[in-house]
This record gives structure tokens, sequence and C-alpha cells, in this order.
């Protein structure tokens, strides 16, 4: 059984539809990723499983279990935490503020200095500037930032909602270095991605969205070598 | 963009002219100051007394001040009621200390006698928020903001009616007491000991709410909530529970106020809340709305300003008197420091990053 499914998912923003029947799986352990252009929908696919927005019709299921009678805060005690579009760290908190957040959901002292050991093994240069103030920090050092305290919750899967953005390709680089390990650890990642070409390197399968619908569900080899994609997504001819 | 130059024009006539009305608010008050302390006609232990009744009476509008800080820092919202709230814990510690008093232990007790007000009136003052908070502001959270706004006001005027209709529009006497009457001396200068009281007590309750707000993981959560609700919920933040707690650390800092404000006045009246609730208001505004510590430093610099101010800027002016001016003096202070700082004084630049 799939750990996270959508069954014919619909989402609306008022009276917008922004999600048209969307159906994914995800297995546990994989890396799946999702891309499309702008308003494609791949945020709102996101808030959906998160609970911040709620779907219409459908369902988002977790290990069979539907989630849609949970409010957002409640998901993460489900194993699901969230990297949020634009970082979205708490910027008058410091590091060590914003990672405490992100192990809220947790009780146990012990396994939150656990985790935010790991987080700092993860990322010393976090590390080395957890008394500052998280508004302080460059673009690249907040997305470590938001991925770390994503991890503080001890997800089993990892939302990430366009960990690229805005970052020089060196720390895009490390990013993606770093989403791998953390999925070698065992968590399972759905990605959201415009820089397709990076999100499918790393990935192992992926789904193209395009207005609110899934078009092409293939493996990230077969997406690679796509023309459709490679011409829509990957900037080729 | 190029703007013509009869824009620039007046871009420049403008701010001429906010500096010539700055240049001249701020020599009419040299002027005023520096003619009272030529004339000497206070002593300088008047003046140590201005300056003490303006601390203690700055540090009740602190008090209260943080509450409306507090709930604007999460909800953007200006909770009107909140003076309100101020005033129902007052009569709740009106009662216990009137039974307390009857059955002698506030003489016997004078501390216990003054902590037991204190700590009922938190719970009353707290009670009563999280029930308005329910009523009235959370079904209309995520309406326009001018809605929850009017229903503050609606809250306000509910509180203050019921109270009349429960007990009536006199006014109700706090029982004296006597362990605070009387003077102590610090450093040959004689204060109330009801003063020094007020002030310590209102600086051990800031002090006890800053910790819980930089310390506990209540407070940090209220501060994440600030910043961005839905990021704070995907953290496993439950927002709703974090703006009832913030609602009650308010109302509980207005409940104590509320009893600080009756050992002073000694007075205790449906309407109470009304003017103090404006002033704090003015002191969150003052010290940069949104901000803890400003609200703090606001309510002080209000309540010495509202004390000395009469005497040491009107008195030389040649106003007959000035005392009656204080309210005044408040609200020119405001707009005053809002000319030369416009987000309040520890209040940060109104950037654009708070989408």
């Amino acid at each position: 059984m799939p750990m996270l499914t959508l069954d014919k998912v619909n989402t609306y923003y008022g009276n917008i539809h922004a999600l048209k029947g969307i159906t994914l799986s995800i297995e546990k352990g994989e890396i799946v990723t999702l891309i499309g252009g702008n308003g494609a929908g791949k945020t709102t696919t996101l808030r959906t499983i998160s609970g911040l927005l709620k779907p219409r019709e459908g369902n988002v299921r977790l290990n069979g279990e539907d989630l849609s009678k949970y409010k957002a805060h409640e998901i993460v005690y489900k194993g699901i935490s969230m990297v949020p579009e634009g970082r979205g760290v708490f910027a008058r908190l410091t590091v060590n503020e914003n990672l405490e957040m992100g192990a809220y959901s947790l009780k146990d002292p012990q396994g939150i200095s656990r985790n935010m050991e790991r987080v700092f093994t993860l990322f010393p240069r976090l590390k080395e500037r957890h008394t500052q103030v998280a508004g302080t920090l460059s673009g690249g050092e907040q997305q470590m930032l938001a991925t770390g305290r994503a991890l503080m919750a001890s997800p089993n899967i990892l939302l990430m909602d366009e960990p690229s953005m805005g970052l020089a390709p060196v720390l895009v680089e490390l990013i993606f270095d770093t989403i791998q390990q953390i999925n070698k650890e065992g968590v399972t990642i759905l990605l959201v991605e415009q820089n397709a070409l990076m999100a499918l390197s790393i990935a192992h399968r992926g789904y193209v969205l395009q207005t609110g619908e899934i078009v092409i569900s293939d493996s990230a080899e077969n997406l690679k070598n796509n023309p459709t994609v490679q011409k829509a997504y990957l900037g080729m001819e | 963009m190029r703007t013509s130059l009869s824009e620039r024009f007046l871009d420049l006539a403008v701010s001429v002219f906010m500096w010539g009305f700055r240049i001249l608010i701020v020599s009419v008050i040299l002027f005023g100051t520096i003619s009272t302390i030529l004339a000497g006609k206070y002593t300088s232990e008047q003046w140590i007394d201005f300056v003490v009744q303006g601390i203690s009476q700055g540090s009740l509008y602190a008090l209260i001040a943080l509450g409306y800080t507090m709930v604007y820092g999460i909800l953007r919202m200006i909770n009107f009621a909140h003076g309100d709230i101020f005033m129902t814990g007052a009569f709740g510690a009106y009662f216990i200390a009137t039974w307390l008093n009857n059955i002698g232990f506030i003489d016997g007790n004078p501390l216990l006698g003054l902590l037991i007000p204190i700590l009922f009136a938190m719970l009353v003052s707290s009670s009563i928020a999280m029930l308005v908070e329910r009523i009235a502001y959370r079904p209309l959270r995520g309406a326009p903001r001018l809605v929850p706004l009017i229903s503050a006001i609606g809250a306000s005027f509910f509180l203050e009616y019921a109270f009349r209709g429960f007990f009536g529009p006199g006014v109700y006497a706090y029982p004296p007491i006597k362990a605070l009457d009387g003077d102590w001396v610090i450093l040959g200068v004689g204060i109330q000991k009801v003063q020094i009281v007020v002030a310590v007590a209102a600086a051990a309750m800031m002090a006890i709410l800053y910790s819980i707000v930089m310390f506990t993981k209540t407070g940090k959560a209220m501060r994440a909530v600030s910043e961005n609700k839905d990021t704070a919920a995907l953290m496993g933040i439950d927002v709703n529970r974090i703006i009832v707690s913030t609602f009650a650390i308010g109302a509980a800092m207005a409940g104590a106020a509320g009893v600080l404000n009756s050992l002073m006045f000694r007075q205790v009246n449906f309407f109470i809340g009304f003017v103090p609730g404006i002033k704090a208001f003015t002191a969150a505004v003052l010290g940069g709305i949104g901000n803890i510590p400003g609200a703090m430093v606001g309510g002080l610099v209000l309540g010495i300003f509202e004390s000395v101010g009469p005497s040491l800027f009107l008195e030389g002016l040649g106003i007959p008197r000035p005392y009656q001016l204080k309210d005044a003096i408040a609200y020119t202070m405001l707009v005053m420091i809002l000319l030369f700082r416009p987000s309040g004084i520890l209040g940060e630049r109104l950037s654009g990053k708070k989408a």
C-alpha cells in the first residue's frame, strides 16, 4: 500500500478551481517530484496535503487514513512536515528558536536535542549562527533553516516547496545533495520544483502538473527523455 | 519614473512645512520649560513628586498597554474592550478584598491581602477576555479589519453596561490597606508607600510577562504566530489556542493593573476602564504597537509626561491652570512623537515584508 495517496482531489480558492481531480501516490522511501509552470497547482497540492487547504472533493490518505478530519497543526503529529514556499522562517526568532518551533509537536526533550544535533550535522552553518535572528540570514541559510526546522518534527514525509527558489547554483546543489541525504536516512520526500532538471536528477518518479491537472506521470528517467517535458520544462528543443 | 516639477515642488513644500512645525513645537516646549525653571515656583521635592507619581501611573498604563500590543501583534486588531477587561479585574478584586477586610484578614496579612485580590483579578479578567475572544472575535476572524474593530467596541459597551446593570452606577470604595499608608523615605525623599508598591508590582508583572514571551514554549509560539499563522500551524502549533493564551495573558496583566489602580485611587466603578484603556492604547502606539518593550516604555513615558508636563511645559507659557490640561499633554505628546518617529519609540519601520 502506498504511504500517501491523493484520490481525485479538488481544491478551490474561493470560486477558483485550483486542483481538478489530482490523483497521485507516494511509496515509502521515494523522492517524488511535481513539476509544472506557474499556477499549475504545485503549491496548492502541498498546501492541501498539509491541511492548510481542505479539498472540496476527494481525499488525502496517509497509510490508508483519511486526513480530511485533521487541522493543519494536527497533521504534523501524523508525521508530515512541510518546508513552505519562500522558506517562511520566523524572521524575528533566532535560529535556535526556529528549530525549537519545528519540534513543537515533540514532547521528549532528548528527542528534540537529538534532532537538533542531526540538523546541525546536516547544516553546520546553522550551528555557527544558532543565536542569530533568522531575518539576518542569507537566502541559502534561510533555506537550510526552513529545511532543518521541518526535520525537527521527525517527519516520515517531507513536503518541499521550491527549495531552489532564488538561490545561487552552488547552494542549489548543496540543498539538493542534502535532500538526497535526508531521503537516505529514511524520509519520504515530495518535492515541488520549477527547476525541473534538478528535481528530476534526484527524484525516483515525477508528475507533471498543468492548470490543476496531472498530465504526465512516469519515472524520473523517462520524464527526462520525454520530448514534451524536455520542450516545456527542461528548455530543450 | 520621473516626477514633474510641480510634484517635486509640492514634496519640498510639505517637508519644509513639517520641519517648520516640528521646530515650532520644540521651541514652544523649550520656551515653556526654561521660563518655568527660571520662575522657580516648584521645589525639587515637588518635581520628584511629579516624577514618582508619573512613574506609578505610567507603570499602570504600561501594564494595560501590553494587552493591546500583544493582541495587535498576533491579530493586527485593536481590542477596544481591553480597558473594560481591566475594570472587570478591579471589580473582582474589590469584592474579594472587601470580604477579606471584613473578616480582618488584610490587617493581619497585608502582603497576602494584596496578593489574593491580584490573583483573583487576574483570573476574572482572563476568563472574561477568553469569553470575549470566543464570542465576539473568533467568529469574525478573516472578516475585513473594520468588522472585528466594531465588534470590539460593542464588547466594550457590553461589558461596561453589563457591570452597570449588575452593580449600579455608583462608586465602590476599595478597602484601605493600613500597611500602605504613609511614606517611605528613600535617599532623603519621602515617597508614598502606595506609589512604590504599585510601581514595583507592575515591574514584577512585566518581568514575568517578558520571561513568558521570551523563554517559554507558549511564548515562543506566540511570537511565531504573530509572524505567520500558516507557517506556525505547519509547526504543529494550534494557532487558536495560542491566540486565546495571548488574550488571557494580556488580560491577566490588565486585571493586576485594575487592583493596583484601586490601591492608588480607591475607586471602583463600571466606567473606570475607559480612560486608562484609551491612555494605555495611546502608550502602546507611542511605544510602537506590536512591540512589547515598546508598550512598557510608552506607558512610562506617557505617565511621566502627563504628570510632569503640565507644570514643566505649560506653567511657563502663562497658562493659568495647567494641570487641567494633563490629558491634552498626553495626546500632544503622542502627536509629537509620531511626528518625529511615525512607527513609535521602539517600533519597526513598516516595510513591505508584512504581507
